[in-house]
């Protein structure tokens, strides 16, 4: 019982960071260009 | 990475006159973005952009130019994102950059503006959300069911609360807002069973929670809400991806015209700002913007697209041309007689909303099952009600715990998915092969067709002409005639030049189009003529008697005259497509505005029985509702602005990616392949999918019967629920994905993209 009060909101929390991780991610335009996306990796100046 | 440096020669002939660029210009103007710091924003569509490459090229060349801030190319969506230092900045260098490194700049539609997606955004941010819930909950709930003792079983239901409930209130919005809209409209979609099994769900497992009952619900209602998002995103993308590559293709058309003014200055004026009276000067290669009358200069009009009519046709002063017909051989200036919203484009704009009406009607299968469904859902979990409270004598609390578990093991995760995975495999498929979809409910209706109507000109044909006998002798008239013929954009012209590809191009000078004739030049000295019959005449030594169906005629000055006989060219597939549908049991028939001889000589050589010709639009529209009112449901292939009404009213229709503006609109397929075949492909695809929707219901429905016997007897636990709903969901996914075993036998989509000229050669 002593584990779980530290061990769920552990849990919970690595999950919000996930979340709040995707969350940012698509605020900020990175699922825009997928196509370009996948191109551009292979310039060696961008 | 060489498809880069294509596509930009094959349109220099066709366009870039000054005029047009300076109408550009003036979209482009109309579309910018003025930012805080004073930069100002551009979106260019480019369609040509291809590759990885391409994107280097674009932002290299332009990131370079003095007052560009930065140039972003965007690959998915075909467009640059220009941000120039100030409004003073002239845009007119950059777009001739870019048309210089081969990527012509053209305006952003209205759709397309809309860069970003705010419902897809909405839709990946509630999946995001039932997922952190979904995961989250379904792990406090391992212990409840593994045999959690009272105290920890009570905590853990109130850490899934506070996790259930905010995800369903903002995950479950699309749901309620859609559930909510139809009920409004006195209508049930999918989407009220699955709001009211979800809200049920998670008010319950509340309201057992706060009094220390075992029955919480909060897993069952966070991963239903979970795999339906997933549904719907997956919808959602396939339809934004149809609606962009139409909408790409819709930038290729005319959106103005260049105005003479009084004192002979020329401007560029959008569609709805010309009016009757006004002076338009319109290049060779480009559209008539509005109906007019010519003032001044000749050319031919290839009216295809706007009457089905094959042949080219010499217009002059004094003679009526239509909006959308396309000017080939020469400049002309044309008075306006209507303005663009009372144009003939307009009657059929008209003709096409009311014919739309009927199809509106359609309902698709899932809001079908719906309407079936919902009410019996609401009767059984009604009667359980009723009966645990006579059974136990007035035991309320049992009797709508009982009657509350029997909605949600009813609620339709797996029905939820049945049709929209099925959907959007078939759509991948059909994607895959060079087939656009606009909405699912079309694969309903195409699967159910019982006739097929055809367009002729531009749809069982190329709408290009080909040679099919001539009498130059090859040699040196063959050297020359082709010289002449590859100046020429007149389709005669060019499917000449076509058939005689295998000899060299003889040196000529003085080489001129007389729009409205032909061409003429100088070689050795004499002149020499191709082009109308009586004008080549006039050179010709002889006046031999051109033979019957002959489309073009070449001599040299005091030679003898040479002929050329065109006839239209079969797009690929069109006989194997008629035969396959009649395979199916589905006869086809011809609806053409071209002249009986030529819609004749196109049935027999695809094998059609039934063919009507001379047809106007309000013709095809009449035949199309006859047939509807005998109860057949017919399918409509057609390109041109005089099929539109008839696209709109058919039961179901398919236009080419070639058709006009107004007929890919209309319709609810469009295949961007030169080859038929496809149109046969889908037909099967919507065939297959229609069997594998009525399974994945059967699938659902079974589990269904297993399940509510449980829930009315009050057996019902979270556990079992969770198991039955997860496995019935991967049940009917899994059967959706067995479309993408179905073959087709067309060519993949990068071999269909050789250029034109090849299929003309073999």
């Amino acid at each position: 019982m002593n584990g779980l009060v530290f061990l769920i909101p552990v849990a919970l929390g690595l999950g919000g960071l996930g979340l709040a991780a995707f969350l940012w991610s698509l605020a900020s335009g990175q699922y825009d260009d997928l196509d370009g996306a996948a191109n551009r990796i292979l310039h060696d100046d961008d | 990475m060489s498809c880069c440096t294509t596509g930009f020669s094959q349109e220099a002939a066709v366009t870039t006159s000054d005029g047009l660029k300076a109408g550009l210009l003036a979209e482009l103007e109309l579309g910018a973005r003025h930012l805080e710091d004073g930069t100002v924003n551009y979106l260019v569509a480019v369609p040509a952009m291809h590759c990885g490459n391409c994107i280097l090229i674009i932002e290299q060349g332009l990131n370079g130019m003095a007052g560009v801030v930065k140039a972003r190319a965007n690959l998915s969506l075909r467009q640059v994102s220009i941000t120039l230092q100030s409004a003073e900045v002239p845009l007119a260098p950059i777009a001739s950059k870019l048309d210089e490194l081969g990527y012509k700049p053209q305006a952003m539609g209205d759709a397309a503006r809309q860069t970003k997606d705010e419902t897809l955004r909405g839709l990946l941010r509630a999946v995001a959300v039932a997922g952190f819930a979904a995961a989250n909950v379904m792990l406090l709930s391992i212990p409840v069911w593994t045999g959690a003792d009272g105290a920890t079983e009570t905590l853990f239901h109130y850490i899934s609360a506070l996790i259930a409930v905010p995800a369903v209130a903002f995950a479950g919005r699309p749901f309620f807002i859609s559930a909510l809209g139809a009920l409004k409209r006195r209508r049930v979609n999918m989407d009220v069973p699955i709001s009211l099994g979800v809200l049920l769900a998670t008010g319950m497992s509340l309201y057992e929670s706060f009094i220390g009952g075992g029955q919480a619900y909060f897993d069952a209602a966070v991963s239903l809400l979970f795999f339906l998002l997933i549904g719907r995103v997956l919808d959602h993308m396939m339809r934004s991806r149809a609606r962009q590559a139409a909408s790409r293709l819709a930038q290729l058309a005319s959106k103005g015209g260049m105005v003479v003014s009084e004192n002979g200055e020329i401007h560029y004026l959008p569609l709805d700002g010309i009016r009757p009276g006004m002076v338009l000067r319109v290049a060779a290669g480009e559209r008539f913007p509005v109906d007019g009358t010519i003032i001044d200069g000749a050319s031919d009009v290839d009216r295809a697209l706007v009457t089905g009519e094959s042949v080219p046709v010499a217009i002059g002063p004094d003679m009526g041309v239509e909006a959308g017909t396309l000017n080939l051989t020469g400049p002309v200036d044309l008075r306006a007689t209507r303005a663009a919203q009372d144009s003939f484009l307009a009657e059929i704009t008209q003709m096409m909303a009311a014919a739309e009406n009927g199809r509106s009607a359609y309902m698709q299968v899932s809001d079908r099952m719906a309407k079936a469904y919902a009410p019996m859902v609401h009767l059984l979990a009604f009667s359980t009600l009723a009966g645990w409270l006579i059974y136990t004598h007035g035991d309320f609390h049992r009797a709508l715990t009982a009657a509350v578990s029997v909605l949600i093991i009813t609620c339709p995760c797996a029905l939820g998915l049945a049709v929209p995975v099925a959907h959007v495999v078939s759509a991948g498929r059909l994607f895959a092969n060079g087939i656009l979809m606009k909405d699912g409910s079309a694969l309903e209706r195409l699967a159910a067709i019982t006739r097929a109507a055809f367009d002729k000109t531009g749809t069982l044909t190329t709408g290009e002409p080909s040679v099919s006998s001539t009498t130059i002798p090859p040699g040196e008239e063959s050297s020359l005639a082709r010289a002449l013929a590859m100046r020429s954009v007149h389709p005669a012209a060019k499917a000449l030049a076509a058939a005689l590809r295998g000899h060299a191009i003889a040196q000529v000078s003085d080489l001129h189009e007389v729009p409205g004739f032909g061409v003429e030049a100088t070689a050795q000295g004499r002149k020499l003529r191709l082009g109308r019959a009586s004008w080549v005449a006039e050179l010709a030594g002889e006046n031999s008697p051109a033979p019957r169906q002959t489309n073009v005629a070449f001599a040299l000055q005091g030679g003898p005259m040479r002929f050329a006989t065109l006839s239209e060219s079969l797009r690929e597939g069109a006989a194997e497509l008629v035969q396959s549908l009649r395979a199916a049991r589905i006869e086809s028939l011809i609806m053409s505005g071209d002249g009986a001889p030529q819609v004749e000589a196109v049935a027999r050589a695809c094998g059609i029985a039934e063919a009507h010709a001379g047809l106007k639009p309000g013709n095809k529209l009449a035949l199309l509702q006859a047939a509807a009112a005998r109860g057949e449901k017919v399918l409509m292939v057609g390109d041109g602005l005089n099929d539109a009404p008839a696209l709109a009213a058919a039961y179901v229709s398919i236009a080419p990616s070639s058709a006009s503006d107004v007929g890919r609109m209309a319709a609810d397929f469009v295949f961007t392949r030169d080859d038929l075949s496809t149109v046969a492909f889908a037909h099967q695809v919507a065939v297959k999918t229609g069997r594998i929707v009525k399974e994945n219901f059967a699938l659902a429905i079974i589990y269904n019967v297993f399940a509510v016997p449980l829930a009315m007897s009050g057996h019902l636990n979270p556990l079992i629920a969770a198991v039955a709903m997860s496995s019935s969901s991967i049940i009917v996914v899994a059967n959706s994905l067995r479309l993408q075993l179905l073959q087709s036998e067309a060519p993949s989509f990068h071999e269909a993209q050789t250029p034109l000229i090849m299929a003309h050669a073999a």
